[in-house]
């Protein structure tokens, strides 16, 4: 029997493994992923909960965020490219625009 | 006609002349520019040029006889044309007009005052300089007033009639002279506005009026004394009569200024008064204010009036035409002193010191100028000297207390100098311009009337009874011995000086009218006697040698009635006070007064009879005598070498050496200022900025720093990689969930 704590167990286990990708890979394109991760770490949480209360509203806000997920994407995707013309590069932390 | 009244007019009329001659005169006497005018009185300098103008006369056809019989070589043919010009009659006739108006409205004047009692007619016709309130030496307040006003009191009587009828005989004798002349109009102009400041000079009411009539006959001195301005000499001549006056000037103004804050007033009047009330008492011990105010008047006294030591312009100013020597420099202008010390009559009474003073500059001035005289070979220089030693004579009269006598001398001085100079004017005139004695002789038949008439000055000057000059010269002597303040040794000095007169201006009379002829071939081919408009005037005056002493005959004399001894009891009412009546009660003993009068004739004989016998029976004596006395001789000829000594002393010393001085402060003191100031600057704004980039900067840039090291730890942090970033979120997000869970 599959119970609630399993799937806090997964949207741990994805949040987790979101992070450390986001923390150490280099490059922004699996970073982007990484982040894919940690939403839908997010999103099963989401729903896990809306199933236990038998409400909707938190599946009707995951779909916000995968909307929002993909508008990220996308901005993201276009920044990156951006900086891939003019840094030819798209390891993160080579790109260090923002220091003081 | 009420003459008194009218004084206003008298020196008007010949401002009149001058003012008509200065605007219109071109107009009436046009005269070519391109020639140079050359004086009949002067070497022509100007030899080619005149040269060329001679024969452009030739050329011309204007006969040499053209006028009066000029024959003359170098004597401005070519400007006859001037004789043609119809309106020249009129310069004329305004030129001589006015001064015989002024003459006559002079003796109308005199005549009515003369009926008055007491004789002081004043005429105030409006304030010239109001009311200007200042405070006196004593720390009273007092207003400053000057009016435009006339006095007519003896003394401005007889200078007015001195200044207007030897004036007008001058002018006279000076259209004759000048009618060759460039410039005739002009010359008639100073002439004029010369009358009209002497006249204002004597007529006024105040010494500031006076002022301006001393400056204005200053003025005219120079403009007529470098009447020849194309020669430098004349030019030079007049600067140095202008300046050498200048520096007598500044004392009589500040003699002047000095009298206002002392006695409240310049007014003569008011002066007199003041003086004569009682309030102050005769400086007898030592030089007091008033001595002070006496000394520098004085001073400027012996400015215009050619006194030792500013007597040297006088004979400089010889480069003038001779009527003007004859008008200015030895008839009136230089006797302004004169007159302006005996205006100040009641002033030197309260001021025996400076009385002292003044007695001794004109006796050592008297010999001085007579030595010089005896050895010059210039004819019209020898005269110049002479009137510097008669004007000592005047104010030896005037230092002994006997202020009439030295007006009875200016007066009778007035006719034997100006015949004099003019006789030497006609002289120079026959020889074509020569004024060296060394190159004339021989003239007695070949113009006759000019060596009557000099003969006539010549003994009138000497001192032989009968004649102006005796009455005068030897009343002078006896108030040097006799009056309180005089001295066997002021007496001794002026015997000596008239010893010396009567030598040396028959010395000139020897040199120029008798023994062996010495004239150049070329001036004697012309020799001829002056027209009547220059001999009437000679002959006038000639007359007026011989007369004018009358009015003064000697108390001794008592053959002769009061009558005869009108000058005195004339100026009376201009001199009255204590001290001149004691210093004609003076030791009066007769026979010491005919011992001395003898005295002096003979001795004026004797320097006659010795001339006579040097210059025309023995004529190698001279010579011997001043090779065995070589340096002496020297000495006498170099003037003593006065000008030179002022030369050493102020021209090169005060102005050179000043200049050099002045150049000196200029570059060190004056030019150091801006440098120094300059450097200031600088060093200042060098300080300034230092100020600015370290303090004032500095601690700005030290607050930056003092942040920017503050902020260091938190800079390193900013790492602008992401994923620092993002490390940093979760560190903290772990933090705070462990916070959460160890609690």
């Amino acid at each position: 029997m599959i119970t609630t704590v399993h799937y806090l167990a997964l949207s741990a286990a994805l949040l987790l493994i979101g992070t450390v990708g986001v923390l150490t890979r280099r490059n922004i394109v699996i970073i982007l992923m990484s982040i894919e991760l940690i939403l839908n770490a997010v999103n099963i949480n989401l729903i896990a909960f809306s199933h236990v209360w038998g409400n909707p509203r938190g599946q009707v806000f995951a779909i916000f965020v995968i909307v929002d997920a993909v508008a990220e994407a996308a901005v993201g995707l276009g920044i990156l490219i951006a900086l891939f013309r003019n840094k030819e590069t798209v390891l993160a932390d080579e790109i260090d625009l923002l220091k003081w | 006609m009420n003459f008194l009244d009218q004084i206003w007019l008298i020196p008007l009329f010949p401002l009149l002349g001058a003012a008509l001659m200065f605007f219109f005169g071109r107009m009436l006497d046009p005269q070519p520019v391109s020639n140079v005018a050359v004086a009949p009185g002067v070497e022509p300098i100007y030899d080619e040029h005149d040269a060329h103008g001679h024969d452009h006369s030739h050329d011309h056809g204007h006969s040499h006889d053209h006028d009066h019989g000029h024959t003359h070589d170098h004597d401005h043919d070519a400007h006859g044309h001037h004789d043609h010009s119809p309106l020249k009659f009129l310069v004329n006739l305004i030129c001589l007009g006015m001064p015989l108006l002024s003459f006559i409205f002079s003796v109308g004047a005199v005549w009515q005052l003369a009926q008055r009692t007491p004789r002081v007619y004043e005429l105030i016709q409006f304030t010239w300089i109001a009311g200007l309130p200042f405070h006196m030496a004593n720390g009273q307040m007092a207003t400053f007033q000057a009016d435009w006003g006339f006095l007519l009191d003896p003394l401005s009587s007889v200078m007015i009639l001195v200044v207007t009828g030897i004036g007008f005989l001058i002018h006279v004798y000076s259209t004759g002279y000048m009618a060759h002349d460039n410039g005739y109009y002009r010359f008639f102009g100073y002439l004029n506005l010369f009358v009209f400041f002497m006249l204002m000079l004597v007529l006024a009411n105040n010494y500031t009026l006076l002022f301006v009539g001393w400056e204005g006959v200053g003025l005219c001195s120079y403009l007529l004394i470098g009447f020849y301005f194309q020669k430098k000499s004349a030019g030079d001549a007049g600067k140095k009569a202008f300046i050498v006056n200048r520096v007598g000037d500044a004392g009589f103004l500040l003699g002047m200024l000095l009298m206002l804050s002392v006695l409240g007033t310049v007014r003569f009047t008011d002066v007199n008064a003041v003086l004569r009330s009682g309030q102050f008492t005769p400086e007898v011990a030592g030089f007091g204010t008033l001595s002070i105010i006496s000394l520098l008047m004085f001073f400027g006294a012996t400015g215009k009036s050619a006194q030792f030591p500013l007597y040297v312009w006088l004979p400089d100013a010889m480069e003038g035409p001779t009527p003007v020597s004859a008008l200015i420099h030895a008839a009136t202008m230089v006797t302004a002193g004169v007159y302006m010390v005996a205006r100040s009559a009641a002033l030197f009474q309260l001021t025996p010191n400076t009385s002292t003073v003044v007695a001794s500059v004109g006796a050592f001035t008297a010999i001085l100028a007579a030595s010089i005289a005896l050895v010059q070979n210039d004819i019209k220089r020898v005269l110049a000297y002479s009137t510097v030693s008669q004007l000592g004579y005047m104010f030896l009269a005037l230092g002994v207390g006997a202020y009439w006598v030295a007006v009875f001398h200016l007066f009778t001085h007035a006719f034997f100098k100006a015949l004099l100079f003019l006789g030497s004017g006609s002289v120079i005139h026959a020889l074509g311009g020569e004024q060296d004695m060394r190159r004339m002789g021989g003239l007695k038949d070949k113009i006759p009337i000019t060596h009557w008439t000099m003969w006539v000055g010549s003994v009138a000057i000497a001192g032989i009874p009968g004649l102006a000059g005796f009455f005068s010269k030897d009343e002078i002597l006896w108030q040097a011995y006799s009056s309180p303040q005089g001295s066997t040794l002021l007496w001794g000095v002026g015997l000596a000086t008239a010893a010396m007169t009567a030598f040396y201006m028959w010395r000139l009379m020897n040199m120029t009218f008798y023994g062996k002829s010495r004239v150049s071939p070329e001036a004697a081919s012309h020799i001829h006697e002056s027209p009547a408009s220059m001999t009437v005037p000679l002959t006038v005056l000639a007359m007026g040698s011989v007369l004018a002493g009358w009015l003064g005959v000697p108390k001794l004399w008592v053959l002769f009635g009061e009558n005869f001894r009108g000058f005195e009891r004339w100026l009376e009412p201009s001199f009255a006070s204590a001290a001149v009546v004691a210093a004609q009660e003076g030791a009066h003993d007769a026979s010491v007064e005919w011992t001395l009068m003898g005295l002096s004739v003979a001795i004026a004989i004797i320097g006659i009879v010795v001339a006579r016998y040097f210059y025309v029976s023995r004529p190698e004596i001279p010579d011997s005598i001043e090779k065995s006395v070589k340096p002496l001789h020297n000495l006498l000829y170099a003037k003593w070498y006065v000008d030179e000594i002022y030369d050493y002393l102020f021209v090169d010393g005060l102005c050179k050496r000043g200049g050099l001085l002045l150049g000196a402060f200029d570059r060190n003191v004056v030019d150091g200022g801006v440098n120094g100031a300059g450097w200031l600057t600088r060093f200042s704004s060098t300080v300034s900025m230092w100020w600015d980039t370290w303090i004032i900067d500095g601690t700005v840039r030290f607050g930056s720093f003092f942040v920017k090291m503050l902020s260091y730890p938190v800079c390193i942090l900013q790492t602008g990689r992401v994923q620092a970033y993002a490390f940093f979120v979760v560190l903290g997000a772990l933090v705070f969930f462990g916070y959460y869970v160890v609690r």
